[in-house]
């Protein structure tokens, strides 16, 4: 697989891009700049190669429905967030980090290996049968954004969440 | 398998697998640079289908997240991520 060369103009676009979406969700972007550029690109060339913007820091199959998980924002940036300060690559930091006041330090991975992992298809299946146990005959289903944990109860989910713009793809039904 | 070399003083076998999108990947080989240490690299995101197989089991035998940057060195110890001072540390410096 040969190198896929990203322009300083796409980054451009896509950071000021991310930087919007993130403040208006109530996320953080690391306050340095440079890494952060370096990472957009990584996700700009994940983006041409493989479909999607995988993580760059991981390493993506190429196959989207496996990958689903590890699109950025990945399914595991909040608890992340919350627990190291940071997302996996650090693009997505808390507060304390925005602002200087602490530094990012390694974040271990949260992704299962390679061996124990099965599609997220078979995750949200999984989460529908220990939901409908405990609540059944709802009007109307439950659907859950992996990304963030917006709830919404309608028919289908909806197109992009409203809370972190994840796409339609990245809900789960949740009861 | 795609090894990069790097040239520098010899402190045995040292070798990094690597993500050419990874920022915490990039930041590990320029301190391995800085350090002066030879080395070798590989990015596997770029291997085809089965080297990049061959190369993921290299990386689960020394680290079964399978996550990147795993620095192995002498064939044994290994470090993963992006632990500056641990690096530090292996090299003596």
């Amino acid at each position: 697989m040969s190198p896929v060369e990203i322009s300083e103009g796409d980054i451009d676009r896509a950071y000021a891009s991310l930087k919007k979406d993130a403040a208006e969700g109530g996320y953080r972007i690391t306050p340095d700049t440079e890494f952060a550029r370096n990472l957009i690109r990584g996700l700009l060339k994940n983006e041409v190669r493989y479909g999607y913007r995988a993580c760059p820091c991981r390493l993506a199959s190429g196959k989207k429905d496996e990958d689903l998980d590890i699109v950025c924002p990945c399914d595991y940036r909040d608890a992340d967030i919350e627990d190291h300060g940071a997302c996996y690559c650090a693009l997505y930091v808390n507060e304390e980090i925005a602002e200087g006041r602490r530094k990012v330090s390694p974040v271990p991975e949260r992704r299962p290996p390679r061996s124990q992992r099965g599609t997220p298809g078979a995750r949200a299946v999984q989460t529908v049968s220990a939901g409908a146990t405990v609540l059944g005959g709802l009007p109307l289903p439950v659907w859950r954004c992996r990304v963030c944990g917006y709830l919404c109860a309608r028919e289908q989910p909806p197109g992009i969440c409203p809370v972190c713009k994840a796409k339609k793809d990245r809900f789960e039904r949740f009861i | 398998m795609v090894l990069e070399h790097v040239d520098g003083k010899n402190r045995g076998t040292v070798m990094l697998y690597a993500l050419s999108t990874c920022g915490w990947c990039a930041k590990t080989k320029d301190l391995l640079r800085e350090l002066g240490i030879a080395f070798d690299y590989t990015y596997v995101d770029l291997l085809d289908g089965e080297e990049q197989n061959k190369a993921m089991d290299q990386v689960e035998k020394f680290n079964p997240s399978g996550s990147f940057p795993t620095l192995v060195i002498d064939n044994r110890k290994s470090i993963v991520g992006f632990r500056e001072r641990e690096i530090r540390e292996a090299f003596g410096t």
